[in-house]
């Protein structure tokens, strides 16, 4: 396993060079925007990257209510960290093309205001699992994801109406792609879902490893470094000495 | 501000995130590896 | 199906009875509602018509740190007397106390939205040109919306550290299709310049869909603390 992870790592990281070599170099320079629309390679294919990893999340905050699989929550809690990580990637890479080419930081369209939402709700989801200390804070957070989840399509429907009655700039706007645009797309849209899935990978690894950690250092709190249940010296026999009473020096 | 330098800006920017995850990863890892080398040492596993 | 309602029905009259003889709670939110609107006036000093455009957005702002004010103290009394603990033995259905809880907590907070709107009418000297009974169904279904969440998310942060800001963290963010349905809606019938259906309708759908999920995960989240 360990093997795999390994090649696939280096596989990913030649992708994404190539992916923005491509996006750098090969693409074509857009009509009207110039060269910074080239920040649209990076900024939808992380849009999507968040998108499938918050969908993980619920899925495997679902598997974790349903069946109690810790290796479920461990997915879940990395599966909403990378995917924070990419939003923020979105939520910063978005105003930084919008500024030169629309003259405007920030605008409540669809996507970058359910990106925000999305954001704010995972990061939530986050705090509630550092701030929660209960040995419950799995299921209370997969009933947070599985809340986030409801909320979007309403976020969705919300915003929607919300632009019909404030038309407002489009970033990112639509109209079709020129095929050698597509292309150098559909590569950065590759190299980042492999990044995204690799990054996701290596933080599960991460957790799993603490958790196996904690189990260990828990044992050894309970029974001691010769595996002897640590009693206190009185209730030993009053004759023997008690080896472990005191524990590791 | 010429417009080029707002994509650099936003490249370096996706980058140092992603960077400074991958980071925090590793550190929180190597950590992990040098408190289960602590416990072994103890003799315990 | 009776006995819930018995249950629901005793637990909101012990609630109210016991908040009617101590009404300490009550009057320090009271106090912090008439804070929130004088200082809210004094920031923002519009004329008549910007008046009617931005007036939603403040008065459900207002109301909203208002809700959770009330909605944080919601379940300490029961944390203080291990009540939560006799209901997860007891054969009670847990949706039983949660639609007390929230019932309860709807209407502390209905009872400081009607004290403080009468206030910003007078402040903002607002006249409504739309439709105004209209606004009534937007109060109703908007509250409902941020305290079945509330009482859920304060539910959830028992057993957090800083439990009093946990609960605004997690019910912003989820609040947001409502906020923003309740602030238009205020809005629309206020400039009279288009329908609030639409938001009506989907503060409806919100309302529908969280108290679906509140009822239906809050036993998980009973037996989680």
């Amino acid at each position: 396993m360990k093997k795999a992870f390994s090649i696939l790592a280096v596989f990913s990281a030649l992708l994404l060079a190539y992916a923005t070599y491509q996006a750098l170099v090969v693409a074509p320079t857009e009509r009207t925007m110039g060269d910074v629309q080239r920040i649209f390679y990076y900024h939808v294919p992380c849009a999507w990257t968040a998108g499938c990893l918050f969908c993980v999340n619920l899925l495997a905050s679902i598997a974790y209510l349903t069946w109690k699989s810790s290796k479920a929550d461990a997915l879940a809690v990395s599966a909403a960290e990378t995917g924070v990580v990419f939003c923020s990637v979105v939520l910063v890479t978005g105003p930084i093309w919008a500024r030169p080419v629309w003259g405007i930081w920030w605008t409540w369209d669809m996507r970058l205001t359910t990106t925000l939402v999305l954001w704010l709700i995972y990061v939530s989801y986050l705090v509630l699992r550092k701030f929660s200390d209960s040995a419950q804070t799995p299921k209370l957070a997969a009933v947070l994801a599985i809340f986030g989840a409801l909320d979007v399509p309403l976020v969705y429907f919300s915003i929607w109406f919300f632009r019909t009655q404030h038309p407002q700039p489009v970033i990112g706007g639509g109209g079709s792609l020129d095929p050698r645009m597509l292309r150098v797309f559909l590569i950065n849209l590759l190299a980042f879902s492999f990044l995204g899935a690799m990054i996701c990978w290596w933080r599960f690894r991460l957790e799993v490893f603490q958790r196996e950690l904690d189990e260990a250092l828990a044992l050894e709190a309970l029974l001691g470094p010769d595996g002897l249940p640590q009693v206190s010296a009185r209730s030993r026999s009053p004759l023997g000495k008690s080896p472990s009473a005191t524990g590791p020096a | 501000m010429n417009s080029i330098h707002f994509m650099w800006a936003a490249y370096i920017a996706t980058w140092a995130i992603l960077g400074g995850y991958l980071v925090s990863i590793v550190r929180r890892y190597r950590r992990l590896q040098r408190e289960q080398k602590d416990l072994q040492g103890k003799g315990f596993e | 199906m009776s006995s819930i309602r018995s249950i629901t029905a005793a637990t909101l009259v012990k609630d109210i009875r016991l908040e009617w003889r101590s009404r300490d709670a009550i009057n320090s939110m009271l106090f912090f509602s008439l804070l929130v609107v004088v200082i809210f006036s004094f920031s923002f000093d519009p004329n008549a018509e910007e008046s009617r455009q931005i007036a939603g957005g403040l008065i459900w702002v207002a109301f909203l740190f208002a809700a959770v004010v009330a909605l944080n103290q919601t379940w300490a009394r029961e944390l203080r007397n291990q009540v939560l603990d006799a209901y997860r033995v007891s054969p009670a259905p847990a949706s039983a106390l949660f639609i007390a809880k929230a019932l309860g907590n709807f209407i502390l907070v209905s009872l400081l939205e009607a004290l403080m709107a009468p206030l910003f009418v007078i402040f903002y000297n607002l006249r409504a040109l739309g439709p105004a009974w209209q606004l009534i169904p937007v109060a109703i279904l908007g509250t409902w919306a941020l305290v079945v969440n509330g009482t859920f998310f304060a539910a959830m942060s028992i057993r957090t550290r800083s439990r009093e800001i946990m609960l605004p963290l997690l019910l912003f963010p989820i609040s947001i299709p409502a906020v923003q349905s309740m602030v238009e809606a205020t809005r629309v019938i206020l400039t009279g310049d288009a329908s609030a259906r639409f938001w009506i309708v989907l503060l409806l759908t919100y309302d529908v869909v969280f108290t679906t999920a509140c009822l239906a995960l809050f036993d998980t989240i009973l037996q989680a603390e």
